[in-house]
């Protein structure tokens, strides 16, 4: 399985020992790295180890301050985007941005659409080439539905079609399967090995190990901007993948210990929201990890904004420790002993331009008040006293939490939390998007959390994540639960059956 | 390093220092600055926008606005010489115009977090219908005659020195706001409603009750101005105060409030109102035209948008330098 370089194909698109600095900070320090066709060759590091930045040095945004960009063999200097995107370079991100109001393929031909006499827009001959682009990647979409309301998943299967329509060589993915369901991934890797057989050279990016093993032939390990290792995949473990990305052993991924559920703090019945979710019924003990898994939309989120109170609910009843919750207000389901990590850091779980400290401050208004007025030394410490409790990365407790990674973001979010000293903690996808390292010290928290009496309720679409977590598993399917398993039965299988309803429990 | 260069180029602090530099200017080379009387004028003439300012900046702190404010001063008025017109003693006349202000603020407030309509929008629309029932109230008439004790107090000063006997109240006002804004927890719950409404919902803030209040005490402060103005003017007519909302706003940016919500301090929002107030009582002392003295009001608002901009790209620009 091994390609020694010097007897396979020449490389498409390669670096060599390419070095690049913002200021005092060396992003990428003499790194190499070579792109064969009809090859997927991964890209593995935690946040902050280099990756975005080699991917816009390929893309053409950065231009590398040493070494060089190899297009098949020849050194060549791109300007910007627009000389990678001639020279065949396609970048797919996490979340695509196609304009909303235009069809697929208006958004694909977009500034470039074919053109009949007088200059006027061809639309019969651009939809018809949507078409085929589309059928080549093997998938089913309508040319001439708007680009709104499709799902990321499709969004990306336009981003590749407009690469193709490029004629692209190179295709750099970077974390495309961060926002996707377990059907779209294998869509999506359909489509991939499709390009891959036709002889594109595909560089990918992703924080799901198991994917890396899944659609990778080779990977390049960045740390700390170097890097550490570009080597087959085959033979490898995922341990030995952390291993490299992280510099040290990693204790078990997925810690949770065994504990004694105690006495039942949440428990919800009957719970329902017209045309969103119906007939919710579970509870969750002291000690308890419950996992709350499904496809996206299925309603998880939308349950757990309805208990915290962010929405209304039309039927059915919360208790927290016995006590009925009115509902509608996260005011009141923080009192109750309620919190929530969200599922939108960005915009639900932080205030990006708050620093660290008025963040973690914003749920303790009201407890570190004395006399109606703030007391800022009271606000700090227990500020500063969480940050460190769960080791946030930073300069200054004062700085934005917008110039921390994704990783330590969400640090940030379960600190504000977890200074409410919660009985119940709900968090909706606690690690999508942060790197492997954070992962885990998030998982070892959760467990620890539980271990000191916190009923933990986890919605997760990283089905290992959920298996190795969870005490037991609720899956949702079309807003309602379809099953709920112990998790002596919780296997891949059994949770995606009940997720896509082809079977209950 | 970052820290003291932000320090050094926060706006609010500009603000604060381009109006000790106007002040100094204007004692040295401007005749008749300096004398009592005219600091008096000039205190009188900007104690409106200031009132008003208050409870704007925790508005636009709050990510929202108000542009009927001026409306509300004018019906306030309007509503006041009508009902001293009928008779009606003063003594009841002041508590019915604060009420009629907060069901001016009230109407705002509930438009905009029940219906979820853009403040800017709703504002507009209330800022023409509050001035019309106003219209309708007194038609053209102008009241003057109020009981002087009254007329004294809001036109008077404090012994022989240039303060205004009304600059007494407003300070304790403005003691309040400075309180309210910057230290207690509603202060803090203002600015992460304007800088991530979204968030702040998430962390048990009500956000839709703290907009309500604030439209109804921005109301509640803008109908107490418009009887300052009747009774500091002496007359009492439909078309008080108009433009008044573009003072307040321009001297509310002008201070460094970002109008996107989030930023600001009650000191920026009172030193840009000076600093407005300021320059007008000069140009009128040099004999500028009142038109003239509109287009520069015009000419600040634009500026105090786009300086708070630049000093922070410049910021941006020397931190990564």
């Amino acid at each position: 399985m091994t390609h020694p370089p010097d007897t396979g194909p020449a490389p498409v698109l390669a670096l060599k020992g390419v070095s690049k600095s913002f200021g005092a900070v060396r992003a990428l320090r003499d790194v190499s790295l070579e792109l064969l066709p009809g090859e997927v060759h991964a890209l593995a590091g935690e946040n902050g180890a280099g990756k975005s930045t080699l991917i816009k040095t390929l893309a053409g945004v950065h231009r590398p301050d040493a070494g060089q960009v190899l297009l098949d063999g020849e050194p060549v200097v791109f300007h910007g985007p627009r000389d990678a995107r001639d020279a065949g370079i396609a970048v797919i991100h996490q979340e695509p941005t196609l304009f909303p109001d235009l069809s697929i393929a208006e958004n694909i031909f977009m500034g470039r659409r074919p053109r009949r006499a007088l200059g006027r827009i061809d639309h019969k001959a651009t939809r018809a080439a949507t078409a085929a682009l589309i059928r080549r990647l093997g998938v089913d979409l309508d040319p001439d539905r708007p680009a709104r309301g499709l799902s990321i998943a499709d969004q990306q299967i336009v981003e590749i079609a407009k690469a193709l329509s490029f004629d692209a060589r190179v295709l750099i993915m970077d974390e495309p399967t961060a926002a996707l369901t377990g059907s779209e991934v294998a869509r999506l890797f359909g489509v991939v090995r499709t390009l891959r057989d036709r002889g594109a050279a595909v560089l990918f990016v992703s924080h799901r190990l198991e994917e890396i093993f899944e659609i990778g032939r080779r990977v390049t390990t960045l740390r700390d901007g170097a890097r550490i290792a570009g080597e087959p995949l085959a033979g490898m473990t995922e341990d030995d993948l952390v291993r490299r990305m992280v510099g040290r052993d990693l204790d078990e991924l997925y810690p949770k210990q065994d504990v004694e559920p105690g006495e039942v703090v949440l428990s919800v019945r009957r719970l329902t929201r017209e045309g969103v979710f119906t007939d919710v019924s579970f509870e969750v003990r002291r000690g308890e990890i419950v996992g709350l898994a499904g496809l996206v939309g299925a309603g998880r989120t939308e349950v757990a904004r309805a208990v915290f109170g962010v929405d209304r609910w039309d039927a059915g009843e919360v208790e927290v420790a016995g006590r009925r919750l009115r509902g509608g207000a996260p005011s009141v389901a923080m009192a109750a002993g309620l919190a929530l990590v969200p599922e939108d850091r960005r915009a639900q779980g932080l205030v990006m331009n708050l620093s660290i400290e008025r963040n973690i401050g914003l749920t303790g208004l009201r407890t570190t008040a004395r006399a109606g007025l703030m007391n800022r030394g009271a606000e700090r410490s227990r500020s500063l006293d969480w940050a460190v409790r769960l080791q946030v990365k930073y300069a200054r407790i004062a700085d934005a939490v917008a110039t921390l990674s994704g990783g330590n973001q969400q640090k940030v979010v379960l600190a504000k939390w977890l200074a409410t000293g919660p009985q119940v903690l709900i968090v909706d996808e606690p690690t999508r998007g942060i790197d492997v390292g954070t992962k885990a010290e998030v998982h070892r928290l959760l467990g620890a959390l539980a271990a000191d009496g916190v009923a933990v309720l986890m919605i997760s679409s990283d089905l290992p994540e959920i298996l190795g977590m969870a005490d037991r598993v609720l899956v949702m399917h079309e807003g309602r639960i379809s099953a709920e398993i112990p998790r002596s039965a919780a296997t891949e299988e059994t949770v995606m059956a009940a997720a896509t309803g082809r079977a209950a429990a | 390093m970052p820290e003291s260069l932000t320090r050094a180029v926060r706006w609010d602090t500009v603000v604060g220092a381009l109006l000790i530099a106007l002040l100094l200017l204007s004692f040295g080379c401007v005749d008749g600055f300096g004398n009592a009387l005219n600091l008096s004028f000039l205190l009188g003439n900007t104690l409106p926008i200031a009132l008003i300012a208050l409870p704007m900046t925790l508005l636009v702190v709050a990510g929202e606005i108000d542009l009927s404010v001026a409306s509300t001063a004018g019906l306030s008025g309007a509503v006041m010489g009508r009902l001293w017109n009928e008779g009606m003693a003063i003594e009841q006349i002041i508590p019915l115009c604060l009420l009629l202000g907060v069901v001016c603020g009230l109407v705002n407030g509930l438009l905009v977090t029940r219906l979820g309509l853009p403040s800017l929008a709703v504002t507009i629309g209330t800022l023409a219908a509050y001035r019309g029932i106003a219209q309708i109230v007194l038609g053209s008439d102008a009241v003057t005659d109020f009981p002087s004790p009254y007329l004294e107090f809001a036109a008077g000063r404090v012994g022989d020195s240039f303060l205004p006997r009304a600059f007494l109240p407003f300070l304790v006002l403005l003691a309040i706001a400075v309180v309210l804004l910057h230290a207690t927890p509603f202060g803090r719950s203002l600015f992460a409603i304007g800088a991530g409404e979204e968030a702040a919902r998430f962390a048990g803030i009500r956000v839709k009750r703290t907009k309500l209040f604030l439209f109804v005490a921005t109301g509640t402060m803008s109908a107490l101005t418009g009887v300052f103005w009747a009774l500091h003017y002496a007359s009492a007519r439909y078309d008080n105060a108009t433009g008044l909302e573009l003072s307040v706003v321009a001297a509310v940016l002008l201070g460094g409030i970002d109008f996107d919500g989030g930023k600001g301090t009650i000191g920026g929002a009172i030193a840009g109102v000076f600093l407005l107030g300021a320059s007008q009582n000069v140009m009128s002392l040099l004999s500028v035209s009142a038109q003239s003295q509109i287009v520069v009001t015009g000419v600040l608002l634009v500026v105090s948008v786009l300086g708070p901009r630049v000093a922070r790209q410049l910021a941006v620009a020397r931190r990564s330098a």
